[in-house]
């Protein structure tokens, strides 16, 4: 026997919630976005990056994994919460190298559109590690450029779930954790440029990068100049 | 015995690389040598070797904050041969010269109204309180007005093109990513015939300028050298976008002429000095001590045949009446000639205005891969040369730039000098208008210092004077 579907509350608005569903993909399909970077649709959900926290129940939890239940009241488009989401999308930017203008990312990249959407305008006065990484360039048809890299795990999930190839893995531990294919290089992988894993909407960043497109979409049409993230969501909410 | 004295002139900032100059006086103070050191690119060079090549043109355009299309542009070009595209089809490559032809306006608007006027307008010599934009717009609010209108119109094309006014995406190896939509050109076209008007008319003051300063103008950093720069393949016209390289002599000799710009090692040579990061490019068979050239707006205006605009043609003639035809040499004959450009480029955007090529669809172009590739360009500055070498798998190899500066380094050297011997020697003390002096001097050329090309109207400077053993004399500091 499956439960009725419910109502619960977010940011004061009563929105329709049904069994199984986690309170972002309730928030999703009620025209309310709420910020998010490793957790990505078609793919399982990770809870890692924690840009998706809300308050639900007073408690500190990611929107991408709580599920929903009747009556939860559910803060998300706080000034604290979002100061907090802003200051886990600065420390992104300090762990890797992130030169807006140079990558061919600039304006498909979601970090740099979260960083947009919470106001992050002005660099902060903490260190940037701005590693620099060799680019893995021996694949015929993928480059890697991981300095831009936000271990988001999608693409690890991607290639496993959907591939069901696992290109890519984690390694090391604690802020050491990175992301690295499961080879030597990326050519002593399976990878194809036709894998899920490795096409424009898994990697938020910069990172996997297919060869020869570079900067083709001209400035005025790539995917956030229509807009700022989320106003799909948003745009695709009834009132 | 009085000692040898050393002169160090030093901008404070230094946003953008920096110069120095050192002038070294011998112990009757009269000037012995002058040096202008600059720090630049070289590091540059190395921190493009492992990327990608279709990441180049946009990361080149971080080398300078002043002219970023120009290296854009000069890159693209370069790995359009390494993507095997010798013909890009007609919107691409007409996009891109309209691009060029904004970008050479805006840079030539700036430096003339924001850099020249306040000297040309009020002198070398006024206090450094006078000579800024701000004054010029105080006492011509007309012409203050114009600059800024004609500057931002330079702007809006390169926008339209490249889709933003700095660092901006538009040219990609094989073509560019965008045409000129009906709209965009329309609102160009409205107000081309006034900037064509006012182009007229500051050309008829620089040129005005120079004439009635032809005393000053004749000896202030006027010096025999060659010249070089690209010329139209087909025909000698002036080409800022393409064409072959052409040098000429002091007196107009021809050099060398038709030359692929690919082989330009061939005929050029980088001479490294000890004391300066900057190199020192020479004509191979003339040798270091003659065969130094200069490149830049008067270089062009020397070295080419015709200029295929009407009205800049006629311009160029009343030009090259003041030297009855030979190659001019005087330095502040730029100003005139950048001026002449810019009518130029205000011609030449018109005809592309007019072209529906610009709303064509076919935007790139692709080849066979090729492992080098030379891109050239005539910027704001001069010659610009862009030389790269990619591996099979996508990445930079090998980079070498010859900027314009560069081109001009033993020119400006020279001009140093020149302008030091005229007016430092036999100097006790350093006053503001000995600054001045070398400061114009250096600025007649435009280089990419930030120091000399950032501040409005006044390059932050510090002057000390030491004699043999290091010993400080007198110091003088101002800042912008
Ligand atoms: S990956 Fe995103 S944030 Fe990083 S440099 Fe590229 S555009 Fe900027
Ligand atoms: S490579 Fe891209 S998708 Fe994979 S973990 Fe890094 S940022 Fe995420
Ligand atoms: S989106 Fe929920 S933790 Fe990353």
């Amino acid at each position: 026997m499956t439960s009725p579907d419910f109502t619960f509350v977010i940011d004061g608005r009563a929105i329709p919630g049904k069994p199984g569903q986690t309170i972002m993909e309730a928030a999703d399909a009620a025209g309310i976005y709420i910020p998010r970077l490793c957790d990505h649709e078609g793919l399982r959900h990770q809870g890692g990056c924690r840009v998706c926290t809300v308050k639900a129940a007073g408690r500190s939890v990611s929107a991408c994994t709580q599920p929903a239940a009747p009556d939860l009241v559910v803060e998300s488009e706080t000034p604290h919460i979002n100061k907090l989401r802003r200051d886990l999308v600065e420390m992104l930017f300090h762990e890797g190298n992130h030169l807006c203008p140079i990558c061919e990312a600039s304006g498909n990249c979601e970090l740099q559109a979260m960083a947009y959407r919470l106001d992050m305008t002005a660099p902060t006065k903490m260190p940037y590690l701005e590693p620099c990484r060799e680019l893995d360039v021996s694949h015929p048809d993928i480059a890697l450029d991981t300095n831009r890299c936000i271990s988001c795990g999608r693409c690890i999930r991607a290639s496993q779930d959907v591939d069901h190839k696992g290109v890519f893995g984690y390694v090391g531990r604690g802020i050491h954790r990175r992301v690295a294919v499961n080879g030597s290089d990326l050519a002593h992988t399976d990878a194809a440029v036709t894998d899920h894993a490795i096409s424009a909407e898994v990697c938020p960043v910069g990172c996997i990068l297919r060869k020869r497109v570079g900067f083709a979409t001209p400035i005025g049409e790539r995917e956030f100049d229509h807009g700022p993230i989320g106003h799909e969501i948003e745009g695709g909410s009834s009132d | 015995m009085a000692e040898p004295r050393l002169i160090e002139i030093s901008p404070v900032t230094r946003v953008e690389g920096h110069g120095k100059v050192t002038i070294h006086l011998d112990a009757n103070n009269q000037v012995d040598e002058a040096r202008l050191h600059i720090v630049e690119f070289r590091g540059f060079e190395r921190f493009i070797r492992g990327r990608l090549l279709w990441e180049v043109p946009v990361i080149v355009q971080r080398l300078c904050g002043i002219c970023p299309v120009s290296h854009h542009l000069a890159a693209a070009k370069a790995m359009d041969v390494i993507c095997g595209v010798d013909d890009l089809p007609p919107t691409a490559e007409k996009m891109r010269r309209l691009m060029h032809y904004g970008q050479v306006m805006q840079s030539h608007v700036l430096h003339f109204f924001h850099l020249a006027a306040p000297d040309l307008l009020f002198g070398f010599g006024a206090p450094a309180e006078k000579r800024n934009i701000f004054e010029v717009i105080k006492e011509n609010p007309e012409l203050g007005r114009r600059a800024i209108a004609m500057r931002k119109f330079g702007q809006d094309i390169i926008e339209a093109t490249a889709g933003k006014k700095i660092h901006g995406t538009g040219a990609i190896p094989g073509g560019i990513n965008r045409n000129l939509p009906v709209p965009a050109r329309d609102a160009f076209l409205a107000v081309i015939d006034e900037m064509c008007l006012w182009a007229q008319d500051a050309l008829a003051l620089a040129r005005r300028y120079t004439q009635e300063h032809d005393h000053l103008v004749a000896e202030f950093a006027s010096f025999p050298s060659n010249h070089m720069s690209l010329v139209r393949d087909s025909d000698g016209a002036l080409d800022l976008y393409h064409g072959k390289l052409r040098a000429l002599n002091a007196v107009g000799g021809t050099i060398f002429e038709k030359l692929d710009y690919a082989r330009y090692h061939e005929v050029l040579v980088e001479d490294v000095r000890p004391w300066s990061y900057m190199k020192f490019p020479f004509i191979k068979e003339l040798g270091p001590e003659k065969g130094w050239y200069r490149v830049g707006p008067l270089a062009r205006m020397n070295t080419v045949s015709f200029i295929d605009t009407p009205l800049a043609n006629a311009a160029l003639a009343e030009l090259k009446q003041e030297t009855s035809g030979a190659p001019n040499n005087s330095t502040l004959v730029n100003h005139w000639a950048r001026m002449i450009e810019v009518l130029h480029c205000v011609e030449k955007i018109r005809e592309l205005l007019h072209d529906p090529d610009l709303q064509g669809t076919d935007l790139r172009a692709t080849g066979q891969r090729r492992e080098e590739g030379t891109g050239v360009i005539e910027a704001p500055r001069g010659n610009l040369i862009h030389h790269y070498k990619v591996d099979e798998n996508d990445t930079v190899t090998y980079c070498n730039l010859i900027v314009s500066t560069t081109h001009n380094n033993e020119g400006m050297n020279r001009a140093v000098k020149d302008v030091a011997v005229k007016h430092l020697s036999g100097q006790e003390r350093i006053t503001e208008g000995m600054l001045n002096h070398v400061e114009v001097a250096i600025r007649a050329y435009d280089p990419c210092l930030s120091c000399a090309t950032h501040a409005l109207g006044q390059m932050p400077l510090q002057i000390e004077l030491f004699d043999a053993d290091g010993g400080l004399l007198d110091s003088r500091q101002r800042s912008a």
